[in-house]
């Protein structure tokens, strides 16, 4: 009788649980597909040097770091400062890709700020992009020595992911 | 003034006269047709509650000419449809397709209208036992038939 009597609590708490892991995650954040895939190929131009190209195929052997960024966008110059730290700690590469951007705001950004990229690639109709499932830059990606995409995160990287699951996944990535 | 405003309102009538009709969305209707049908299914994910064919966001733009390049290269729905997931999961799909992680998503609903039509019959027997348990002895049959009779012969006058 008295555990009848609970029920209606028991039911309301349970969905007070539901709820309030519902309210506490970002909708923003979509779980990849693309993780433990191969990084998908492209080759278009560099941003400084537009007769070379890159391919991630270049990247081959080491784990590396791939950031989606634009000079229009808000968040990657919030994102940037860390980007630098990044750069400095030589944990691995850092290449750019320059998302639907103009090629002299790119490099007056990049001038301003200071430039954490071993180099850009210039997407500039966002068809690479597409392929690497980007819809709010700037997303950042961490690719292993066979060309796999171990990790991604949309949104601005802060100290915080860089020294909870950046680096140590780099790391362990870079032992085998 | 008078004038002025004559001159004004007759070169403003000429220049609509000049206005051209609003161009065509697409060359091809048919193919337009099938992004629509196509983009109506999909998620936007920048503006997550509009379809990709509502949404005038950037990247619904390109994922929109993506696709009509798709439909030009011959790919059937399904195969732009897994274009899709590949890239953004199933979150881009409206309908999620039913694999071991969403089968609660689509039976879930059953379930609990089973557990509930359960509960309705369980409740029901039991009501129905209690009901039926109460024995009339002979005394209240004779009592009701009087009660009945009694009633009878008033309605008749």
């Amino acid at each position: 009788m008295k555990v009848k009597f609970l029920l209606p609590l028991l039911l309301f708490i349970v969905l007070v649980i539901f709820l309030a892991i519902g309210l506490n995650r970002d909708p923003q954040e979509v779980p990849s597909p693309l993780i433990n895939k191969p990084a998908p190929a492209f080759e278009i131009p560099q941003l400084s040097e537009a007769k070379q190209s890159f391919s991630p195929a270049s990247m081959k052997g080491q784990v590396w770091i791939l950031n989606v960024w634009a000079s229009w966008c808000v968040a990657c110059r919030e994102e940037h400062p860390v980007l630098v730290e990044l750069a400095k700690s030589k944990i691995a590469p850092i290449i750019g890709l320059d998302y639907k951007d103009k090629r002299e705001d790119a490099l007056t950004m990049l001038a301003m700020q200071g430039n954490p990229y071993l180099l850009s690639a210039f997407d500039a109709d966002g068809r690479v992009g597409i392929d690497y499932g980007v819809y709010g830059v700037p997303e950042t990606y961490v690719i292993d020595k066979a060309g796999m995409i171990r990790f991604k995160h949309i949104g601005p990287i802060t100290m915080n992911i860089l020294n909870q699951k950046i680096y140590p996944l780099i790391s362990e990535l870079q032992k085998s | 003034m008078k004038l002025i405003l004559l001159i004004a309102l007759c070169i403003l009538s000429f220049g609509s006269s000049l206005a051209k009709d609003a161009a065509p969305l697409a060359d091809d209707p048919v193919i337009e047709q099938r992004l629509i049908s196509i983009s109506e299914e999909m998620r936007c994910l920048v503006c997550q509650n509009e379809s990709l064919s509502g949404s005038r966001s950037d990247l619904a733009n390109d994922l929109r000419r993506e696709i009509r390049t798709l439909i030009k290269e011959g790919k059937s729905d399904e195969q732009i449809r897994n274009f899709m997931v590949e890239r953004y999961g199933d979150f881009v799909l409206y309908r999620p397709p039913v694999k071991p992680i969403t089968w609660l998503l689509w039976i879930g609903p059953f379930i609990i209208l089973l557990i509930g039509i359960v509960g309705l019959l369980t409740y029901l027997r039991r009501r129905n036992e209690a009901v039926s348990n109460i024995a009339l002895s002979d005394d209240d049959n004779k009592r009701i038939d009087a009660l009945l009779n009694n009633k009878n012969e008033k309605g008749a006058l």
